[in-house]
């Protein structure tokens, strides 16, 4: 280790830290790797930490020059590219709060994704979107806030001149940054984090990894989602370890990329959603990984969707040859209100499975062991202890803690939790209860240990990304065809891709039916407005949907209606 | 395998396999990927299968939305060969 080097942001060492602003990654030794970008047909692009200091000055300079300053949300609206990476920084070097947006992706409609950007501005009071020169003019077209290219920031602090503004000495207590899912939903839940907050997980994130000054971090994961903001990102600069990064549609496209990143940069730690085991294990062609040893990694962090130990069995399987072992898989449980993680598994032991009673828990609501091989066994996989620093309960419907293997929702208090929603007060009060975040799974505590077997709330989590049905519906709704308010929208989970899959029912003219124009329709909408795929649509008549005593489209029980039909053949 | 064949069970397989709806009529240039017919996964599996049914490897480079979108388009890389 040099002996430049500040240690590790731990428990033992949180006091050195105040800000953000004291990431490692920020500080010398100048020539040491902060962030190696690789994609396909590319050569690395290595990024040294002088580089990185550098550009996040010349960021926070260019922002000071146009006009920006403490406190101002600043929204970042790049692909996932190194000028977003120094964008965010530059902003907190600033003091400014900056909040990652959602890439457009090649099959959102650029129209759908600018309006969604200005419904940001909107609601949120934005000051300014930072984003790609293509990007500027028609998003400067349609937003009532200034927006500035990367050539607009070049040119602000060429015109300034003079040395970079000094970064300023936040209150630890200020908020650093928001955190955004995305959809019109997500969009209006700005997830507000303090420094204290983001430090705080940091370094208990720290010792529950076991981090070392030799980690090095592989991630192909979105900036904008909290598992890529911080285990892919933040994490790996407040700590000084190298982050090597890359474009997840790059990724999702060619697999074999991420594991020979590993090879080639010396990976040790990866955060992975539990879909991403059954890509790789599937779409992973041999000659793509010839020659590629996982043995140096220390663990594949499955996180972010329902874990399936089938995924963990088929990775395994799949690049054992490659040194892949059962100890480095490990699992943690995670939500962006707490920052990031709430439990993670120890590295170098394989998490718990824990076989119990199907029928039981369902009916029951108790998680009661079983053989793992008794007839109707459910392999849970445990996400492991909660972190140091926070404590998991788990709650009946009144709000009264539940015992040891009850399954509840789970209720989190810790010291890295969230300010508060962004300008949404009425929300604060709805998720939290004397302290305690309601996160709406539900799950079961055993021998000290977290196990998430269900949720409580309509979302889909599709590929690790939150899709909330009340947004795929009104899009579906606005389809020319489909009855007004006559659709819905729920996930189905699939054993071969390892994560939900999303299926939409919608109710149309009996003559509409015959042919398949309002479902291509249907499709295309969800795709170039959610930026998702459609896997089921299934169009019926004006009969078939259930409907509360309200008049509301019943959504769990229409999943029960076509789970039922599929399981017979007529869907 | 002839370009028929080779035609035939390309939709098969984007049909079943990609799409889950083997009763789907799809067109030779229809839009698979930008279309909202198959998700992002697709890209990956497809070269997997092409390779098996095949033999022929795409390299990764090639393997874009963009050159892969239609049907057309799969069946000509595919009988270009490795």
């Amino acid at each position: 280790m040099d002996p430049s080097e500040p240690p590790l942001l731990t428990r033992a060492t949180r006091a050195s830290h105040r800000t953000l602003l004291d990431a490692a990654s920020l500080g010398g030794p100048d020539e040491a790797t902060a962030v190696v970008w690789v994609a396909t047909a590319a050569e690395p692009r290595i990024v040294t930490r002088r580089e990185l200091r550098d550009e996040v000055h010349r960021h926070a300079a260019a922002l000071a020059a146009l006009g920006l300053g403490p406190r101002d949300l600043v929204v970042i609206a790049h692909g996932q590219e190194l000028d977003a990476l120094y964008s965010f920084w530059g902003a907190l070097a600033l003091g400014a709060v900056p909040s990652m947006f959602p890439t457009l992706t090649e099959k959102l409609d650029p129209g759908i994704y600018m309006s969604q950007v200005a419904l940001l501005v909107e609601h949120s009071g934005v000051r300014a979107v930072l984003t790609s020169d293509a990007m500027a003019g028609p998003l400067s077209a349609r937003l009532r806030c200034p927006v500035h290219s990367s050539s607009d920031l070049d040119r602000a602090r060429r015109k300034a001149g003079g040395s970079p503004p000094s970064a300023r000495d936040a209150d630890p207590s200020e908020v650093a940054f928001l955190q955004h899912s995305s959809g019109t939903t997500g969009l209006q839940k700005g997830v507000a984090l303090s420094h204290t907050a983001v430090l705080n997980q940091l370094a208990s994130y720290a010792d529950a990894l076991r981090l070392r000054e030799d980690d090095v971090v592989v991630s192909w994961l979105p900036l904008y989602h909290d598992m890529g903001l911080v285990a892919g990102f933040l994490m790996p600069l407040v700590q000084g370890l190298p982050l090597v990064l890359m474009s997840p549609f790059d990724w999702v496209a060619h697999p074999a990329l991420l594991l020979r990143a590993i090879h080639e940069h010396g990976g040790t730690l990866c955060w992975l959603p539990n879909f991403a085991y059954n890509h790789c294990a599937r779409r992973v062609r041999a000659r793509d990984v010839e020659g590629v040893s996982l043995g140096r990694m220390r663990a594949f962090v499955n996180c972010s969707e329902p874990v399936r130990d089938e995924s963990h069995q088929a990775f395994l399987a799949r690049f054992a040859a490659h040194g892949l072992r059962p100890d480095q898989l490990a699992v943690s449980y995670a939500i962006a209100e707490n920052v990031f993680a709430v439990t993670q598994t120890t590295p170098g032991e394989p998490p718990r499975v824990d076989a119990v009673d199907r029928q039981a828990l369902e009916k029951d609501r108790i998680a009661r062991p079983v053989d793992a091989g008794a007839p109707g066994a459910l392999l849970s996989v445990s996400c492991g202890p909660p972190i140091t620093g926070a404590a998991v309960r788990v709650l009946d419907e009144a709000g009264t803690p539940l015992g040891e293997r009850a399954v509840g929702e789970l209720a989190v208090r810790s010291d890295s939790m969230l300010t508060g929603y962004h300008r949404r007060p009425d929300l604060d009060a709805a998720a939290l209860r004397e302290g305690w975040y309601l996160t709406g799974d539900m799950g079961y505590l055993a021998h000290g240990e977290v196990y998430v077997v269900g949720r409580k709330k309509d979302l889909i989590i599709n590929g690790g990304r939150n899709l909330y049905p009340q947004d795929i519906e009104a899009i579906v709704n606005t389809v020319a065809g489909v009855h007004a308010g006559r659709a819905v929208a729920f996930g189905v989970p699939d054993a071969r891709e390892g994560t939900e899959l999303l299926a939409v029912v919608a109710e149309v003219d009996e003559d509409a039916r015959a042919h398949d124009a309002i479902g291509h329709a249907i499709r295309e909408a969800v795709l170039e407005r959610a930026g998702v795929a459609a896997t089921w649509v299934r169009l019926v008549d004006s009969r078939w949907l259930i409907k509360t005593s309200s008049g509301k489209i019943a959504r769990a029980a229409n999943r029960e209606k076509w789970l039922a039909d599929r399981a017979a053949g007529a869907s | 395998m002839d370009a028929h064949d080779v035609r035939e069970t390309l939709r098969t397989f984007i049909t079943k396999e990609l799409m889950r709806d083997p009763a789907y009529v799809l067109g030779d240039q229809e839009k698979i990927i930008t279309g909202g017919l198959v998700d992002s996964f697709s890209l990956a599996e497809l070269a997997v299968f092409v390779e098996s049914a095949f033999g022929v490897y795409i390299p990764d480079p090639e393997l874009t939305v963009a050159e892969m979108d239609t049907l057309d388009q799969i069946v000509a890389r595919v009988l270009r060969g490795s």
